[in-house]
């Protein structure tokens, strides 16, 4: 994709990924207010008319994220945006989507909870995303950009890998993210590569048989290989589709990861720890669901230690600990509520974990 | 020519100063260099953010930059805590009634420009306002001098009152160059020729201004705009926790 650099503009995390929605032929969307993602549902609503699309916004995010199931049924690109405790009530939903293999794509601009929590930024929705959004055996695929440019990419790739897989797409920001301003260029996008839907009930016309799209399936057996296909899929998800960024990671002792908005901080934490001499590099997952084991199991290799770095108590350390089975020590540094973990307190860190080396 | 270091553009502070726009144009950056350009002309400046729609990058940012200007900040008390309750206090009124010079920070759009309802009658009984609209080309809802315009009969609705004069803040943030701005003139224009509504400023960063001080700028209406004092430079007061 090339961005065309004459046609830059200025645009908010949330609105960017709202228009990115449109410009990758999403027509659908269905939502309900709630900071900080708000700017979503507000830019679709002057876009969706605009474009001949429908911005609707719906009694609750229950309903939302139904309507959100019923079109994606039909077969069109829709999506849905919230903010964590939005996100949660969606959660019924997502498990019915992924249990009828259909594919959309979902924002959650997280803030400080648990509850109501907060209305600054968060990374604490991490296992949820990427663990347990809902209930029964299933997976959705997890993006976490770290830039306005990226949001917008990411988006565009989010509707395509959606269609490919049959599943939910998730975009986790944070709301700095999505509250954010950056100049932008949207990439040239290819609408005749959307996918055909021959699963869709969008009328048969006498012409075919009816598509049946439904989650109930009440034969155990059946029900089991349904799930071990969709396993299945999850498993070439795992192979193909795991992104991170590695930023001065080769010759480093103390790799971080940081997804999201915590890696631009944490990336000046690891500029000022060069300019000290100490060897710190830094993982950044694009893709938090596959999770990019490959990657941190290399830099396993030559790391003496890890250090995960997160808007929240603590959560994809669970996930680095994992991907190289405990070989190498991973430490922890975070804030939590709406605190932002601040370049000069992860290079604090940095630093103790250096002096422990020596 | 005056050279960079002395040159301040045409200021003409009235009691209060309203500034509205479009979401994300800019607005409380503005707010803030103005709050700093009447403070540095020995005026009593008092700015208020009556912002009521966006969370985060505020004027409560600002909090110790007023300070040390001797410039009174009035911030909504939930205004970057985690109370989601749009509150404006009875200090706005006090600074709006009785203050020297008063910069009213408003969020974006007519939805921002509600919360001016109810100090309409208050800032009309004032001998003088303006109300200024701030427009950047680069917001995509906002770039052309149409879509800006329909605008400003949303805001004047919302607010009951009537916006007095444009500046234009055509910027691509960190990316902003000369010759955005360059382009971003014939927007200006045509907003005011489409409009009636007079320029205040063209706003331009303080790191492009030197060349324009010299006389050296792609464009001759740039120098004229200097000439005329009409040039405001800004200095960018909103930051991100890495750039911090």
């Amino acid at each position: 994709m090339t961005e065309k650099q004459a046609e830059r503009v200025l645009m908010k995390g949330n609105e960017a990924m709202a228009e990115a929605a449109i410009q990758a032929g999403c027509r659908h969307f269905f939502g309900y207010p709630i900071t900080p993602s708000t700017e979503i549902a507000a830019y679709m609503s002057k876009r969706m008319p605009k474009v001949g699309g429908t911005y609707l916004q719906a009694e609750s995010e229950v309903a939302a994220i139904n309507m959100v199931l019923g079109a994606a049924a039909a077969g069109v690109r829709v999506m849905t945006g919230s903010s964590s405790p939005g996100i949660s009530l969606k959660s019924e939903g997502v498990s019915y989507l992924a249990g009828c293999d259909l594919p959309c794509v979902i924002i959650n601009v997280q803030r400080g909870g648990p509850g109501l929590g907060g209305i600054q930024p968060s990374q604490a929705d991490y296992w949820q995303a990427t663990k347990a959004w809902g209930h029964g055996d299933f997976q959705i695929l997890v993006y976490a950009p770290s830039t306005v440019q990226e949001m917008v990419n990411l988006m565009m790739e989010a509707f395509d890998k959606a269609d490919e897989y049959r599943i939910p797409a998730l975009m986790l920001v944070d709301g700095l993210l999505g509250q954010m301003m950056e100049p932008i260029a949207f990439p040239e996008k290819d609408l005749s590569t959307i996918p055909a839907k021959p699963w869709a009930t969008n009328g048969h016309k006498h012409k075919r048989e009816h598509n049946i799209v439904n989650s109930l399936c009440l034969k155990p057996d059946e029900l089991e290989q349904q799930v071990i296909a969709r396993f299945a899929r999850y498993d070439i998800i795992k192979a193909k589709e795991a992104q991170a960024e590695e930023y001065l990671v080769d010759d480093a002792d103390i790799v971080l990861v940081a997804f999201g908005a915590t890696a631009r901080t944490t990336r000046s934490a690891i500029d000022m720890a060069r300019e000290k001499d100490i060897k710190a590099g830094m993982i950044r997952p694009i893709t938090l669901w596959p999770f990019p084991e490959k990657v941190i199991q290399k830099a396993a290799n030559t790391a003496q230690c890890f250090l995960s770095v997160e808007m929240s108590m603590g959560q994809m350390i669970d996930d680095i600990k994992l991907a190289i089975n405990c070989t190498k020590p991973v430490h922890f540094y975070g804030r939590t509520g709406g605190m932002v973990p601040m370049p000069v307190d992860i290079l604090g860190k940095i630093e103790e974990l250096a002096r422990g080396l020596k | 020519m005056q050279d960079t270091i002395s040159y301040e553009p045409l200021l003409c502070p009235t009691a209060a100063t309203v500034i509205t726009g479009h979401y994300g144009s800019g607005k409380t950056n503005f707010a803030m260099n103005l709050s700093l350009a009447y403070s540095r002309m020995g005026k009593n400046v008092t700015l208020c953010d009556i912002d009521i729609v966006n969370p985060y990058f505020r004027s409560a940012d600002f909090a110790p930059l007023c300070e040390e200007h001797g410039i009174h900040l009035i911030t909504p008390p939930f205004a970057n805590t985690n109370l989601d309750t749009p509150i404006l206090t009875r200090q706005v009124d006090g600074a709006i009634t009785g203050g020297e010079c008063v910069i009213l920070d408003v969020g974006g759009d007519d939805a921002g420009a509600v919360a001016l309802g109810r100090y309409q009658e208050k800032i009309t009984a004032r001998e003088d306002y303006q109300m200024i609209l701030v427009v950047n080309q680069c917001r995509p809802l906002t770039a052309t001098a149409e879509d800006a315009v329909a605008m400003i009969a949303d805001i004047n609705r919302a607010s009951k009152l009537s916006i007095t004069h444009i500046v234009n803040n055509s910027n691509l943030g960190p990316d902003t160059s000369i010759e955005q701005i360059t382009k971003s003139l014939d927007y200006g224009e045509k907003i005011i020729e489409l409009s009636g509504i007079p320029l205040l400023y063209q706003a331009i960063p303080r790191k492009l201004l030197d060349p324009i001080c010299a006389g050296d700028a792609p464009d001759h209406r740039l120098l004229q705009l200097y000439e005329e004092r009409k040039i405001f430079p800004v200095d960018i007061f909103v930051k991100t926790p890495w750039s911090a």
